[in-house]
Formats: C-alpha cells, sequence, structure tokens
C-alpha cells in the first residue's frame, strides 16, 4: 500500500507502508548509523519522533529482544529506503517488520531518504505526518502545526522505583528515560543500580545508601522537565558523584544557571568526533540529541568544559569545579555505536569508589 | 620518491622534487639514501614492497647508522604485525583471539603442528606479497607441497600453519590513528565470500550488511585496540574472521601501512585515506586535518554510507587458458572494479558489467546447458564464476538455504541475487508495465539485458522510460550521508528522484573516459594517460569529466577531473551522463581499448569525438581499410588476409606459407594470438579464438622474423612530433608489451629510422590522426614494415615520457583541442635523443596462477613493469633485471632446453656463458650438440626419466636459471610446460626467448654488480 509522508513545509514523500497502518504525527529527525536500527527505535529518547535512517538498507540482521535498549520501540514512525527482504543473523528471532507491526509502529519503506536528509539538514528539523490519504495538504499542515507533545519523558520514564543487578558498589539511577545499556554498563562493573521515576525527590537519591547517581538520557526539551531541574539543584550541592548523560547532562547544566538551546537538525548518528581538552584525544561517539548547552552560558566558576564536538564545536562534556560531576552529551554507553568512551563509566566508578 | 614503476603518476617528474626510477632493492636505495641525505622514510604508503624494504634498512643498523627515521609505524610496530610470532604474542598480550596457529620454519615441524590441530590447515608465507605461496591443505600430500613451496618463498623461510577456519565470515576494518593516540574506522568491509578466499580474490561490500551493532562494534574495538597496540600513526588494515554462528572472532591478519583495501575503501567512501596517513606521519593530528569532502568538517570522523558499494576482482583467467580458476588464499586477481548504489542488487550489477567480459548480468549462457546435478556439484568449487552459478541454481529453484549450505554464503546475499533472479523471470513472462521497469532499473538492469528478456527493442525501451520519467538521476558521495553540506563532485547513478550533479562552471565540458579495471594489456599506463588529459584540458580552462569504475587509479581520485562519475564504462551508463551534462566533446584516445570501443555509442549519441574520428581508428582496425590506406602512403606490410572459418584460414596460410600469426581483430593485449606453424596450429587457434563469439574477422599474416620497433608520436593534422624509436629485445612474435623495450634505439641503422619516421608521418595524415598514436614496425632484412597503427595512446607513452622529458599526453591533449606543433615548443619531427638509455622490462605474475604456461608469445601475459635507466646499455638493462627481481649472479649453473630449431641460434649465447664461467647443463639431444660444438655440457634427464632428471636439479636450487624455448600449442601435459612451472614455483628465472638472454649476457660481460649503478633522478633528464 502507498504511504506519505508530509511535513510542515509542505513537502511530500511517498514509499510503501509498512508496520502498522495507522497515520502518526512526530518530530522527522534523520540518524547515520549504518547498524543498530533496533536500539535506535527502541531508545526512549525517540519518543514522539519518526526517524529517517540515512542508511539504505535496513532489517538485514533480523532482530532478538536482547538488543533492545528498552522494553517496547518508542519512535512514533520510520522512514526507509529498503527492508530487507531476507534477514540473516544467528541471533535473530523476528523479522523487522513483524516487530513494527506488533508494536504498533507505522513506517515506510521506498523513501527517497537521502533527498528528505538534505531538506532536514537544510531547514531544520520538521514536523510531519505518516498517512494514506493526501487530499487535503492544507489541512494536514494545520494538523501537524496544532499537534503539541508534552510530557515525554514522564511517559518513558520508570513509574516504580527498581533494582538490578547485586554488585558491590551501589548506584542511584534517575530516570529520564534511561538506555539499557546505561544499566548494563554499570552492572558489568560490579554495581547494583537502582531506578528511579524522573521526578523522585532528591533527598531519595541522597540517601547514604547510593554511592554514587547517574542522570539519564532522555526525549523532547530538557527545560520541560521542571521538577528534575529543581532535585537536580539539590544533588549538584551535594558531594555525590554524578555522571550524566546527554539529557542529564542538559538537565545538570540547567539546574546550575546554564542556558540550552535547539540545534537545527540535532546530532543523531554514530560518528561523532568529541575532544577531550585535557589530553587531546578524540574519541569517535555515539549520539542522540536535538538540544545542546549554550557555552557562553556556562559559568566558568561552576564549570568547565572537558569535551567540545570537533564539527560544530559544541559542548560536549563539562566538568564541576569543586564538584565530583560530570557530564557528556553523548552516549559512552554506545549501543548503537563506538564504545571508544566507555572508560566514562570506569571513570566515574572510579570516583565513586574513591570515596 | 624511488619507485622501478614507470608507468605511474607517481614517478612523474612534477610528483616529487626527486624521482628515481630504480629497482626497490636495499643496495640501491642505500645508495639514493646517501646521495639525497634524508632525514626520513615513509614507508607505509608503498604496498608491502615499501614496508620490506624499509625493515631491511633498519634491521642491519643502515638507517641508525645515517641517522633516518621511520616515520608513521614504527620498526617495533612493523615487525609486531609483519612478523608471525611477534604478531601472535601481540595478540595474545592484549587479548585478541588469533586461530591457532604456529610458525614454523622446517616442513616437519609443519606436518607435527598439522596433526596436533587436525586438517585442514592453511599455509601462509611470512613477508609475501599478496599471500604469495600459501594455500589451504586438506591432505598430508597437499601440506607437504604448498609448505615446502611456501618456504621457499618466503623472505625469512618461515610459514605459518594455521587451524582452517573457511567458511567463517571474513570482515576487514579500515582503521586510522595518530599521534595523540585518537583513532578512527574509516569504513568496514564484508566479503561476499567467506574466509577461505583471498580478501583481494573476494567479491566485497561495504559497509558490512550482515553484521548487528554489537557484532560491528565488537570488531570495530577489537581493530582500535590492535592499531593503538602497535602504535601505528596513519592508516591500518585488520581482517577478522567471525563465526557465524556466535560471537566467536579471530585476527587474521594486520597490515600495518595502506593497502589494497585501503584504496577501495577511500574510494568507497570518499576518505582520502592516504592523504590523511602521509598527514599524520608529518606530524598533524586528525582534528586538524580538514575534511576534504565538506571542506567544513575535519578528518577526524568516521564516514556514514547512504549507498552501498560492491567490488569484484578482474582476474586473468582469459589469458591463461590452462590455468586453474579456482579461488583460495594465492590472489590471483590483476584488477578490481567498483560499483556504487542505493542497493546491493544495482551495485552488484554496475560491477559485473563493469568488468567488461561481455557480460551484463547474471546470466551466464554456458550454464544453461547444464544439468541440476552439475550445477549443484559446481555450487561447490570455489572460482570466478561462482555468483553466475549461484543465479543459475536459484533458477533451477535450489533452495537459499541448500545454496548456503553449499556455498556458506551468507543468505542475505543469495537472497540479493535471488532477488535479481526473479526480474529476469518477470521480464520475460509479464507485461512490461512502468512498476515493473522502475523494479528492473533499481535491479541494476540495463536497457539491453531488459531487451533481451522483454523482447522488446532496446530503442522501446529507453523511450518509455523517458516517457515514464524513469531515468538515472546521479547522487554524491559525501562522506557523510547528507549530514553535512558537501561541495565533492563525485557521483554515481541511482534510479531515485533528484539529481544532485547540477554545478555548473559555465565553461565547456570534456569527457574524459578512463579504462576500467587493471587487465593484463591494459594496464594503469592508460589511467596515467587519462590523468595527465584532464590536468592539460583544465590547464587550457575546459571543465573536466571523468567516467571511470576503477577504485585502484588516480583518475577515480575526487580531486582529479572538475567532476568524477564512478559508473561502468557501458553505452547506457555513459549515455545518462551524458544527457545530464551534454558536453561539448569527448576524449577517447587515452583509455584504452574500453574507450575506443565506446567511440561508436558516443558518436550515435551525439557526442563530438575530440581527436582522432570513429572512422578514422575504424580504418586502422579493419584490415582491408587499413590495407587500402597503407597502399596509399606506399608502406609495406606483412602479407595476411581477413578469415571467419578453419578451412578459410587454412587456405590463407597455405597462400602465405607457414609460419603465419594468427588473432581476433580489434582486441588489446594480443589477446588468442598465435603463431602457427602448420595447419593442425591454425585449426587449434582458431577454434580457439571462435570459442567466444567473434564479432569481427580473423587475421592470418605471414609471420616475419625480424626486429621488432615501435613509435609513439603525436599528429596535428600537418606535422608530426615523435618522442622517441624504441626497439625491442624480442623479436617479432612476443607481444611488445611482454618484450624488453629499449629506448633509444640500439641496432636500428639511420637508414631504417628514417624511414620509420617518413612512414609514420605518411600513415597519420593518411588515416587523419588528430592526437597521439602508436606504430609498431618490424625490421625484416633491412627492410621496414608496418605491423600495426593504434590510433590512441599505448602502453610505451608513460615510459617514453619520462626518459625523453616530452609531455606526450599534455602536447596530445592540446594537439586535440586544435593547437599546433610548429607553435609550441618541442618541434617537429623526431624529438632529441635523450642522453640516458632507458629499458622497460615485463613483469609477470606466474607464480600466483597455478598452471599458467609461462612461455612467451604474442599474446601478452605480464601484469607490469620497470624500468632501468643508465648512461650505458648495459647497465640500464642491468638495472631493469635486478628491478624486475631477476637476480643473476656472475657465476653458476644454467640449464638449456631448447626446440631443435632454436639449437643453432642458442650455441653463441651458451658459448658465451660457458666463457663467463657458467657451467651448462642440457637434455641428451642439447648436451649432445653442445658438446660436439665446443660447449662443455653435463646432461640431465627429462622430466619422466628418475634420477639426476631436471625435477631434482630445479629443486636442488643450485641453478642460477633456465633458457628453455617452447615448443607451439597450448598443451600443458608437455615437458616444457611442466619445466617451466617448476621454474616459476621454485624461483628460478626461466628465459622462453633466446633474446632476452643476448640482453642478459650483454649485462654480464661487462662484469657489472648492481653496486656499480649510479642511481638516475629522473628530473634532471
Amino acid at each position: 500500500m502507498k504511504g506519505y509522508l508530509v511535513l510542515e513545509n509542505g513537502s511530500v514523500f511517498s514509499g510503501e507502508r509498512i508496520g502498522y497502518n495507522k497515520d502518526a504525527i512526530c518530530e522527522v529527525v534523520f540518524n547515520t548509523s549504518m547498524t543498530g536500527y533496533l536500539e535506535i527505535f527502541t531508545d526512549p529518547s525517540y519518543a514522539s519522533q519518526g526517524v529517517v535512517m540515512t542508511y539504505p538498507l535496513i532489517g538485514n540482521y533480523g532482530l532478538t529482544k536482547e538488543d533492545q535498549e528498552s522494553k517496547k520501540p518508542w519512535v512514533e514512525a520510520v522512514f526507509v529506503h529498503e527492508i530487507a527482504e531476507m534477514e540473516s543473523n544467528f541471533r535473530s528471532k523476528m523479522h523487522i517488520l513483524t516487530f513494527l507491526e506488533q508494536n504498533e509502529i507505522p513506517g515506510l519503506q521506498g523513501v527517497n531518504t537521502r533527498k528528505l536528509t538534505k531538506m532536514l539538514r537544510q531547514a531544520g528539523t520538521m514536523r510531519g505526518k505518516i498517512t494514506n490519504d493526501i487530499s487535503n495538504i492544507d489541512n494536514i499542515i494545520k494538523e501537524i502545526k496544532n499537534h503539541e507533545v508534552s510530557n515525554l519523558v514522564e511517559t518513558v520514564s520508570s513509574k516504580e522505583i527498581y533494582t538490578c543487578g547485586n554488585g558491590k558498589t551501589k548506584i542511584a539511577l534517575l530516570d529520564f528515560g534511561a538506555k539499557q545499556n546505561i544499566i548494563n554498563s554499570l552492572l558489568v562493573r560490579d554495581c547494583e543500580v537502582t531506578v528511579f521515576p524522573h521526578d523522585t525527590h532528591y533527598s531519595k537519591l541522597l540517601s547514604d545508601e547510593f554511592e554514587g547517581i547517574v542522570l539519564s538520557n532522555g526525549p523532547g526539551n530538557p527545560e520541560d522537565c521542571k521538577i528534575a531541574i529543581q532535585n537536580i539543584a539539590k544533588l549538584y550541592e551535594s558531594n555525590k558523584p554524578i555522571l550524566g548523560i546527554c539529557l542529564g547532562h542538559q538537565l545538570m547544566g540547567l539546574a546550575t544557571g546554564a542556558k540550552t538551546y535547539k540545534l537545527k537538525y540535532g546530532h543523531r548518528g554514530p560518528n561523532h568526533p568529541v575532544k577531550d581538552l585535557k589530553t587531546g584525544r578524540v574519541c569517535i561517539t555515539s549520539q542522540n540529541h536535538g538540544y545542546a548547552i549554550e557555552d557562553s552560558s556556562i559559568n566558568p566558576n561552576v564549570a568547565e568544559i572537558s569535551h567540545i564536538n570537533i564539527n560544530d564545536g559544541t559542548v560536549e562534556g563539562l566538568r564541576y569545579i569543586g564538584k565530583n560531576i560530570m557530564t557528556v552529551q553523548y552516549h559512552p554507553e554506545a549501543c548503537p555505536g563506538p564504545e571508544d568512551s566507555n572508560y566514562l563509566f570506569d571513570e566515574f566508578l572510579e570516583i565513586v569508589r574513591k570515596k | 620518491m624511488v619507485n622501478s614503476n614507470p608507468a605511474t603518476i607517481m614517478t612523474d617528474k612534477d610528483m616529487a622534487d626527486k624521482i628515481y626510477i630504480e629497482p626497490i632493492t636495499k643496495k640501491t636505495v642505500e645508495k639514493i639514501i646517501d646521495i639525497e641525505k634524508p632525514d626520513s622514510i615513509l614507508p607505509n604508503l608503498g604496498g608491502q614492497t615499501g614496508l620490506n624494504i624499509a625493515m631491511e634498512l633498519y634491521e642491519d643498523g643502515f638507517l641508525a647508522s645515517r641517522g633516518i627515521r621511520l616515520l608513521g609505524t614504527s620498526p617495533e610496530g612493523i615487525k609486531k604485525a609483519e612478523d608471525r610470532q611477534a604478531f601472535k604474542d601481540t595478540m595474545e598480550e592484549i587479548g585478541e583471539p588469533c586461530i591457532a596457529s604456529k610458525v614454523v620454519n622446517t616442513y616437519e615441524d609443519a606436518e607435527s603442528f598439522a596433526k596436533e590441530i587436525g586438517l585442514p590447515v592453511i599455509v601462509r608465507p611470512a613477508y609475501t606479497l599478496g599471500g604469495t605461496g600459501g594455500g589451504i591443505a586438506y591432505t598430508m600430500e597437499e601440506l607437504e607441497e604448498i609448505a615446502k613451496s611456501g618456504l621457499h618463498l618466503s623472505r625469512v623461510h618461515q610459514v605459518l600453519i594455521e587451524k582452517c577456519i573457511s567458511g567463517w565470515k571474513e570482515i576487514e576494518y579500515e582503521v586510522m590513528r595518530d599521534k595523540n593516540g585518537s583513532c578512527i574506522t574509516i569504513c568496514n568491509m564484508e566479503n561476499i565470500d567467506p574466509v577461505g578466499v583471498h580478501t583481494g580474490d573476494s567479491i566485497v561490500v561495504a559497509p558490512s550488511q550482515t553484521l548487528a551493532d554489537k557484532e560491528y562494534q565488537m570488531l570495530r574495538t577489537s581493530a582500535i585496540k590492535i592499531i593503538s597496540a602497535l602504535k601505528i600513526e596513519g592508516g591500518c588494515n585488520v581482517q577478522f574472521a567471525l563465526n557465524p554462528n556466535s560471537f566467536e572472532y579471530a585476527v587474521i591478519e594486520v597490515n600495518p601501512r595502506v593497502s589494497r583495501s585501503s584504496a577501495l575503501a577511500s574510494k568507497a567512501t570518499g576518505y582520502p585515506i592516504a592523504k590523511v596517513t602521509a598527514k599524520i606521519a608529518i606530524g598533524y593530528t586528525l582534528d586538524e586535518i580538514k575534511n576534504a569532502v565538506t571542506g567544513k568538517t575535519y578528518a577526524c570522523f568516521e564516514p556514514v554510507l547512504d549507498y552501498v558499494i560492491v567490488k569484484i576482482p578482474k582476474w586473468p583467467f582469459k589469458k591463461f587458458l590452462t590455468a586453474s580458476r579456482e579461488l583460495g588464499t594465492q590472489m590471483k586477481a590483476t584488477g578490481e572494479v567498483m560499483a556504487i548504489a542505493p542497493s546491493i542488487e544495482q551495485a552488484l550489477m554496475k560491477a559485473i558489467r563493469s568488468l567488461e567480459e561481455n557480460v551484463d548480468s547474471l546470466i551466464l549462457p554456458k550454464l544453461q546447458n547444464l544439468s541440476d546435478e552439475e550445477i549443484l556439484q559446481d555450487l561447490k568449487r570455489v572460482d570466478n564464476e561462482r555468483i553466475w552459478v549461484i543465479a543459475e541454481a536459484i533458477r533451477r529453484e535450489i533452495s537459499v538455504d541448500k545454496i548456503h549450505e553449499i556455498t556458506t554464503i551468507d543468505k542475505f546475499f543469495i537472497n540479493k541475487i535471488q532477488r535479481i533472479v526473479r526480474i529476469e523471470k518477470r521480464l520475460k513472462t509479464e507485461e512490461l508495465t512502468e512498476e515493473l521497469l522502475t523494479t528492473a532499473k533499481k535491479m541494476g538492469y540495463t536497457d539491453k539485458v531488459i531487451s533481451e528478456l522483454c523482447g522488446k527493442p532496446q530503442e522501446e525501451i529507453k523511450n518509455i522510460r523517458k516517457e515514464k520519467n524513469i531515468i538515472a538521476n546521479f547522487k554524491m558521495v559525501d562522506t557523510c550521508a547528507a549530514e553535512f553540506d558537501a561541495t565533492t563532485p563525485y557521483y554515481y547513478s541511482s534510479y531515485d528522484e533528484e539529481n544532485e550533479a547540477l554545478e555548473e562552471t559555465g565553461k565547456k565540458k570534456i569527457v574524459v573516459l578512463g579504462s576500467g579495471p587493471i587487465r593484463i594489456g591494459q594496464g594503469i599506463e592508460f589511467d596515467y594517460c587519462s590523468v595527465h588529459c584532464v590536468w592539460a584540458l583544465k590547464r587550457k580552462g575546459y571543465e573536466t569529466i571523468i567516467i571511470n569504475n576503477n577504485p585502484e587509479t588516480v583518475s577515480t581520485d575526487f580531486d582529479i577531473a572538475d567532476k568524477l562519475y564512478f559508473e561502468p564504462l557501458t553505452p547506457e551508463d555513459v549515455e545518462n551522463i551524458i544527457n545530464v551534462e551534454k558536453p561539448y566533446g569527448a576524449i577517447v584516445q587515452f583509455g584504452g581499448q574500453t574507450a575506443i570501443k565506446l567511440t561508436k555509442a558516443l558518436t550515435d549519441m551525439g557526442v563530438k569525438i575530440l581527436g582522432t574520428k570513429e572512422q578514422d581508428m575504424d580504418r586502422a582496425e579493419d584490415r582491408e581499410l587499413f590495407d587500402e590506406a597503407l597502399e596509399k602512403c606506399g608502406i609495406p606490410r606483412p602479407k595476411g588476409g581477413t578469415v571467419f572459418t578453419i578451412e578459410e584460414a587454412i587456405k590463407v596460410a597455405n597462400e602465405l606459407k607457414y609460419p603465419v600469426l594468427v588473432r581476433p581483430s580489434y582486441v588489446l593485449g594480443g589477446q588468442g594470438m598465435a603463431i602457427a606453424y602448420d595447419d593442425n596450429d591454425v585449426r587449434e587457434f582458431i577454434s580457439e579464438i571462435n570459442k567466444v563469439a567473434q564479432e569481427h574477422p580473423i587475421l592470418v599474416d605471414k609471420y616475419m622474423l625480424g626486429k621488432e620497433v615501435e613509435v609513439d608520436a603525436i599528429f596535428d593534422g600537418e606535422d608530426i612530433l615523435i618522442p622517441g624509436i624504441m626497439e625491442h629485445l624480442e623479436r617479432a612474435g612476443i607481444h611488445s608489451g611482454d618484450s624488453i623495450s629499449v629506448y633509444p634505439t640500439q641496432h636500428i641503422s639511420i637508414e631504417n629510422q628514417k624511414t620509420i619516421i617518413e612512414y609514420t608521418k605518411k600513415i597519420a595524415k593518411e588515416l587523419n590522426v588528430i592526437g597521439v598514436l602508436n606504430i609498431q614496425f618490424i625490421i625484416n632484412r633491412g627492410n621496414v614494415y608496418i605491423i600495426e597503427v593504434n590510433p590512441r595512446s599505448s602502453r610505451t607513452v608513460p615510459y617514453i615520457s619520462k626518459v625523453t622529458n616530452l609531455p606526450v599526453i599534455d602536447i596530445a591533449t592540446r594537439v586535440i583541442l586544435g593547437e599546433k606543433l610548429k607553435d609550441m615548443n618541442y618541434g617537429t619531427g623526431i624529438y632529441k635523443k635523450s642522453d640516458y638509455i632507458a629499458v622497460k622490462m615485463p613483469i609477470f605474475s606466474f607464480e600466483k596462477i597455478k598452471n599458467a604456461d609461462t612461455s612467451l608469445g604474442p599474446e601478452m601475459k605480464s601484469t607490469g613493469e620497470v624500468l632501468g635507466v643508465a648512461k650505458e646499455f648495459s647497465e640500464a638493462i642491468l638495472k631493469a633485471f635486478i628491478a624486475s627481481g631477476v637476480n643473476i649472479p656472475s657465476k653458476g649453473n644454467v640449464l638449456i632446453t631448447v626446440r631443435d630449431k632454436d639449437k643453432i641460434e642458442m650455441l653463441p649465447i651458451a658459448k658465451k656463458l660457458d666463457g663467463l664461467g657458467f657451467k651448462i647443463y642440457a637434455t641428451s639431444g642439447t648436451a649432445k650438440f653442445l658438446n660436439e660444438n665446443g660447449v662443455e655440457s653435463e646432461t640431465v634427464q627429462k622430466i619422466w626419466e628418475g634420477e639426476n632428471s631436471i625435477p631434482d636439479l630445479i629443486q636442488s636450487e643450485k641453478l642460477s636459471f633456465i633458457i628453455n624455448t617452447p615448443t607451439k600449442g597450448k598443451n600443458e601435459s608437455r615437458d616444457g610446460f611442466k619445466i617451466r612451472r617448476l621454474a616459476v614455483e621454485s624461483k628460478v628465472p626461466c628465459f622462453t626467448a633466446l633474446d632476452t638472454v643476448t640482453g642478459l649476457y650483454e649485462a654480464l660481460e661487462k662484469g657489472l654488480q648492481e653496486e656499480d649503478l649510479e642511481p638516475v633522478d629522473i628530473g634532471r633528464i
């Protein structure tokens, strides 16, 4: 069946309907990863977004639950060039189309993804609607423009407190939509991770029980997370070692007076070069964010920029002065993407364990 | 810059401040170092040859004694990667898995280890290029054969015996590291052929297709760990084997240098690996080097692709009919093609037709007659036709699972072949709807194949496409999947909408056709010519467009032409580009036969052919028209006729009287050409030629014994400019590409030279040549005859340009654009003779191609060339011999076995060798003849005669060289064939033409040693 993606600027991309047959409005973003489609589709940070995969062949190696970054896919829709007819990998349990159908995710294949990506790059991230009926484009555009999303973090965050593993070091993780591999990265490093809902009161996190706190990634505009920002300001005042990742990094910034802004089309891909300003070494990082911390808004007495993006000079990491707080904009837990910066977990745990 | 290869761009005068086209041997390079006194050496860009010579210089302390640094990679790093044991130890240290293996120095150790780990095992010799001498042994007998040969070929007499893991996936990563320790991977690649086939002989896709992110990152992390442990600064290639049923993997090999795969990865991604490697070597870090493609971002990032590439090797099996086509750990390909497309199917189909094997799809007609049982049998064989056999198996409805089970090729890829084959059936049975046509185009079908399948004329299909707007659009290779704005004019075709190749400069556009994959007869010389043509056009203010599909060339660097189209060189693919670019004209005379073949198609498209016109090119190829032209000019040629059948051929041959030369027309490299001595030969050769359908007649010419002479010339319609006259050491009958070529001539009379110049001008004028032409002459009893005229550039152009210091292609391009020779500062007629003598010597790869006959004849067999330059002929030829790897001691043992009719001619040579103190061995007939004529020689038994036989002698490593002239025919069961193969496999030089030995004697006679030779800076000539 033929289907369409209508963008808020009126552009229409056609393709063959895949996955679940329903309409959906989403923010359309592109990801340049050549592998890891399942990790992307199940990353809670993509909540409310429709993802364009720039790599043209998707579904080649099927999928297996163990590669999911959360219990279900969070993407609103997927736009791909071609879905593999026959998947092949020793771990594969399912074809990607079955997965999308079962999880009620709509999508299109046969989309001119390169053209679409170029449009998003030039015009900036746009919203769009996946639909089968384009008889009234104006109405669709109106509909898109009126579409509001809110409480994304609330949607994706855990509703209750739960604990994983039984390692030596006790870590509290504030869940704004955490990827499973953040938890796994801690577990393999001999930690016990207790996951807290996004709006958990800071006092619970500051309990002596926990030796360190991790602020997770998550979807949406960081400024929307008002309660979390207040709580994090209190965490900052404590002496607890804290690691912030992606949204967690932005929230710590906001909590300490810095500002965030929306990037034109975001950083979503496996190949972002990040320079560690202390060592001069560059790591290739996995990224997925639409917002960033404005470097001029950082109070040099509060934090120093520890990492920058080589491509556009944006802030990629902060060390908080006089604190055991390090935050990064990228994903040291990878999945998908390079594992080069997973040493950050080691560094963080070293601080935690020294205390 | 030191390189012995004259056909390359890199040995051009303008490429470096000092250029030495000299043997890459320790002695010579040491001499050059002492002349130039460099601070450092960059060893990691010249392949295994560069790395090996650097290590030799390092190992005996020469570099230390001169205070010279190795840039890029430290000697320790090289050793850790190259030395089998050191490599294993290093991998063990950093916890990276290797395959169970052991380094051995004797066959006995090899045997006992193989027993320990169980067969099959792989034998890999240390320090050899392209895995020379390696192989898989399934039996102890095979182990003995392969291990012994491997031990012999290895520079350090070392081989690795390892557990055979065939069936695992073979994955490669191209990694880059700088002095700060920042590491990136440029690209990963997956071999469609699982482990067991040399990666150079595998069909390769990039990026990997069947790896989940977990596997992809696992191997990526490992590759980075390895490059960090080896402390490489620059590019590096890591090859992995990955168990298809688990996360188990093993590091197969690390190349601490830029490699063939790096070149492929550079073209596949747009990331210039060699350039960045060089910058890193001189101290830059990755975050300081700009990404030339985007101009905004930096070299420190990992390219992401929004297309796929498929590489297919180009094999020389058509040249070696006796050779085994089986593929294994020993690389056999001479070149490769790459194709870029949004799908595997389209890329595969593009790559297939880029091979120029007269196959444009997955249909190989000869397989259609086989039974299902035979197809199943064929599936088991790993050879160059495997993908076609798989396609045929799919047509027979053999299941993907079954094919996978037999071939161990991943089902993902088999399914892709299945999807292509499905379209065949649809095209044959269904109505050609818009949907079907679009699908077929997206699967990579050409109009020609669609027409053959659906029965509609090709023209009609083209018209339907135009009408329905199913047209090729061009997309940019931008390193970043469109994330950043890129300006690199590097394009590939797709059937997705939106054409990105729109940049208009307002200048006149000229298309220069490249020469496709490197093959015997059409090597990088033509790339040299295409590139120089582009540069000349740019200097004249034109916008240049290159079309080519060879990832190993300079012409496919995206910064050579104003626009690069990485596309197959077929009429349809070229027309797609012409439709978009609407060029002012096209130049075809520099792209070898590949480009020449497209002349008619271009003319039909309405593209102006700049330079010699199509009809005039045809006059040089078409026998009757050519004879007419020669007659008009009063130029004699050996008598001959054109034929189609064996009967006609025999009639013509008998009229001419034997021996005669038999060959197909319109081929390069003398393909299918042979000398016939009787009717039986004619029968054999003609039926061989007719195995491939012939559009053009077969030529039968009187074979004339004599000196072969060759010229390249430029003609502008009025005047001629001849850079120089070259003389072949070997007489007519041996292909010019396989002959030792000498400039300036040594044995040609002034009068003959005058005639040659006169004929050259006459025929150039008669054929309306504008640009370059190449003519082969023969001098028989003092008379000059023309054998052939090629109104295009030839393989001698690069070398003659270098030694005469005349920019032949630049001048020719200007002439093509309308300038006159007399208005340039080079004069007309013959150019002034160089003070130096240059000897071009062919390089053969016989040891790599099992069962290929090494004897030389009218069909070209060499795969490359080297040059020796010196003031004296004897010095130049010695240099060339040394550069070609023929190491001749001034004394030793020689085996002579020649056919009867060569005995008289061989006598003076044997006498001379005897006089120099060589001990001569000969088979009984030859020995008797020699002894009767006063040359002492010892008799050896022929191959089947038991003890003290030739095989014993060859394998005992006592021989300096062998002289063996071949008897007629291509029969591999003959003794001569066996002797020659044995010589190749035992690395004993074997000369099959007496003239070569005469040349060698001239060098030996003077008692010259490599130490006596003075290196020459080409820039000073």
